[in-house]
């Protein structure tokens, strides 16, 4: 803990004191046993705001040690503020490693994203999550939710997906898309686009979902089934781009788009920016883009 | 060439410091003492240490100058500090009925046992700016009674109670302690003790609006001002190893106390119910609020139809804490570009449906 900085000391490793981290546990190990089922839990007040990922910090702070390798991505990328300010709450309060690099990172917190890179059964992904409950747009009381989640009553669900279909011959949600996991509960994955969906099913690495406003945990253990809703003769499409990252031309990542100039200019960039920066070193290169480190041939 | 936005980690930094030369203001001007906030904004601080849930003069003072007068901002650096205190047990109930009184009024009686105290009160001044306070204050030194030791000021309801005319308190029950939603998760239906908690801590304005309706007939209940109370009470400890009970000092509190209508059922008479508030510090307008709400959340209790929103329990306790609304609220500044890209994709996806479905029907009429 050298790396503690002035203000913070006084507080215990990774913040929490360890009641609160074995409170914490007890809800997370819960959630494990119950995939996909949302665990109460007494959600602290944290030095950051609710909604800016207080869940999220809450789990991570509970199960990092010491010897952790902590990666922090908002929108996929490392370098965006909210990313940057959690990463460096960790370095201060618990002193841990830190990284962007997807594969040596054993705790990857996440807003908004999965990353691109398959994750292995030694790493935890941390989501943060802004509303916990599947149905809560469907119905806004939390004592009817749970009964419907109690007795596995999706149809509201199924419904409100039906209807897009009926409207627009497609459905029309493409984040926060909600998934079935293991055969029984649907469950929120967070605002992350339908795009990483496929990504949650039976992924090596345990998956923790972290709502600090809300007070809820859940889980996706490893190895688990998670299957997006849809219809049969309407099956789940994950969304497909038209074109390849203009810096590293990846065709299989998910894209952000940047407007350029004000005549309508854009371009379509790799959202996980590890991902990109790994793909230009081994010198793909996109449309717009350079040769990263060792540099071969000057691109256009 | 595109180059991908870098530097968050300098633009933080260099943000915070110019958030902190901001604070400090032109520096030919003294600075604000942490003390001088204490005395002579008194009410912002006791208003910090009411939702902020933390009574402590000395750290709302220096949470409302590091918040540059931003109360929620000063409120949220109170609470994320009071969650990492220990909790070393649980004080003795207070007895507001054995309060010092600096102020006292009933409007449901015009004399009672003890008299009516008005105290220091903005009521009934002419809201009419004071010019020369902009130079500088020095009045007058206020005029003073002796302190009559025996005085004795018994709580108007309990005087209503006398005559039965009102609902007793319930009894206090040893084996169901208080619940504590700083430390278990809320889960709905709330009992009694936790709705009081969550509005103690509320937000006075969302307080204060939910109170106002029920009075425009959304969740109408009748209320007057049995009590409104404000001094000091002991604060007293019992420590079990030694068997004794000692005072931890004194706090400053409001309390309202609303005598309220109910017409009684097939089992009940008729007769007055409460709604109560309390408060740290002299905060009467969310001590009067939180009464008019605790009553109105009391609608199933008593029988009574419910149908607004200050009525509505999940709705009332889940939106009334300011740090979290304001948390939710702010989030929405932080980056979206995923799931907004997401969507263009599909109102792109969609307008192209629409044009080629619109000009399937009206080969010569397409746009």
């Amino acid at each position: 803990m050298s790396r503690t900085a002035e203000n913070y000391r006084g507080y215990n490793f990774a913040y929490l004191d360890e009641q609160t981290k074995r409170m914490i546990r007890r809800a997370i190990l819960k959630a494990i046993a119950i995939p996909g089922y949302q665990v109460p839990f007494a959600s602290r007040e944290m030095p950051m705001p609710y909604g800016w990922g207080t869940g999220g910090v809450q789990v991570t702070a509970a199960i990092l040690g010491p010897s952790d390798v902590l990666k922090v991505i908002d929108q996929g990328a490392d370098d965006t503020t909210n990313a940057v300010s959690i990463r460096q709450f960790f370095e201060k309060t618990a002193g841990v490693e830190t990284t962007t690099e997807t594969e040596k990172a054993t705790v990857i917190q996440t807003r908004h994203r999965i990353p691109e890179a398959k994750l292995q059964g030694h790493q935890v992904l941390v989501y943060q999550v802004p509303i916990p409950e599947p149905l809560r747009f469907l119905e806004p009381r939390e004592t009817e939710t749970r009964t419907l989640h109690a007795l596995a009553e999706y149809g509201l669900m199924h419904v409100r997906l039906y209807e897009d279909i009926a409207q627009h011959g497609h459905i029309a949600k493409t984040y926060d898309y909600p998934v079935l996991v293991a055969h029984r509960y649907v469950m929120a994955p967070s605002p992350i686009p339908k795009f990483d969906n496929p990504k949650m099913h039976e992924s090596a690495a345990l998956q923790l979902f972290g709502a600090g406003r809300e007070k809820r945990i859940y889980a996706i253990p490893p190895h688990t089934k998670v299957v997006s809703l849809d219809f049969e003769d309407h099956p789940f499409e994950a969304t497909k781009f038209e074109q390849p990252c203009a810096l590293c031309g990846a065709t299989d990542s998910y894209l952000d788009e940047v407007i350029t100039d004000d005549k309508g200019g854009r371009m379509f960039v790799c959202s996980d920016t590890h991902h990109c920066e790994s793909r230009r070193a081994e010198g793909h290169v996109g449309r717009l883009g350079t040769p990263a480190a060792p540099v071969t041939e000057a691109a256009e | 060439m595109y180059v991908a936005v870098k530097g968050g980690e300098r633009a933080i930094a260099n943000a915070h410091r110019l958030l902190e030369h901001e604070r400090r203001g032109d520096r030919n001007v003294p600075e604000i003492g942490t003390e001088q906030i204490d005395q002579q904004l008194s009410l912002a601080v006791d208003r910090v240490m009411s939702e902020g849930s933390l009574y402590d003069r000395g750290l709302a003072a220096l949470a409302i100058k590091q918040a540059r007068g931003d109360l929620i901002e000063a409120i949220f650096l109170i609470r994320a500090y009071r969650t990492t205190l220990p909790r070393f047990g649980f004080s003795q109930p207070l007895d507001t009925g054995r309060m010092a009184i600096r102020r006292r009024i009933s409007s449901t009686y015009k004399d009672l046992p003890g008299g009516q105290v008005l105290g220091p009160t903005f009521d009934y001044t002419h809201r009419l700016l004071d010019f020369a306070l902009a130079a500088e204050g020095d009045p007058a030194a206020p005029v003073t009674a002796p302190v009559d030791t025996e005085a004795h000021f018994p709580r108007v309801t309990d005087l209503i109670a006398q005559d039965d005319l009102i609902e007793r308190n319930p009894p206090a029950d040893p084996a169901k302690p208080v619940g504590d939603l700083t430390r278990e998760p809320l889960a709905f239906p709330a009992d009694r003790d936790l709705r009081l908690q969550n509005l103690a801590r509320g937000d006075e304005g969302f307080l204060l609006a939910l109170g106002y309706s029920t009075q425009r007939g959304y969740g109408r209940n009748h209320p007057f001002v049995g009590e409104i109370r404000m001094g000091e009470v002991e604060v007293e400890f019992e420590i079990p190893e030694l068997g004794l009970t000692v005072s931890l000092g004194e706090v400053t509190l409001t309390e309202c106390q609303m005598v309220n209508q109910f017409k009684g059922s097939l089992t009940e008479p008729a007769k007055f119910t409460r709604g109560y508030g309390l408060s740290f510090g002299h905060c009467e307008r969310r001590a009067m609020s939180m009464s008019l709400v605790d009553r109105a959340l009391r609608a199933d209790e008593l029988g009574e139809e419910r149908k607004s929103p200050a009525q509505d329990e999940e709705f009332v306790l889940s939106h009334s804490d300011n740090i979290q609304a304001t948390g939710f609220v702010e989030h929405l500044k932080l980056p979206h570009y995923v799931d907004f890209q997401a969507e263009l994709a599909l109102l792109r996806q969609m307008r192209r449906e629409f044009t080629a479905r619109n000009s399937d029907h009206h080969p010569e009429a397409a746009e």
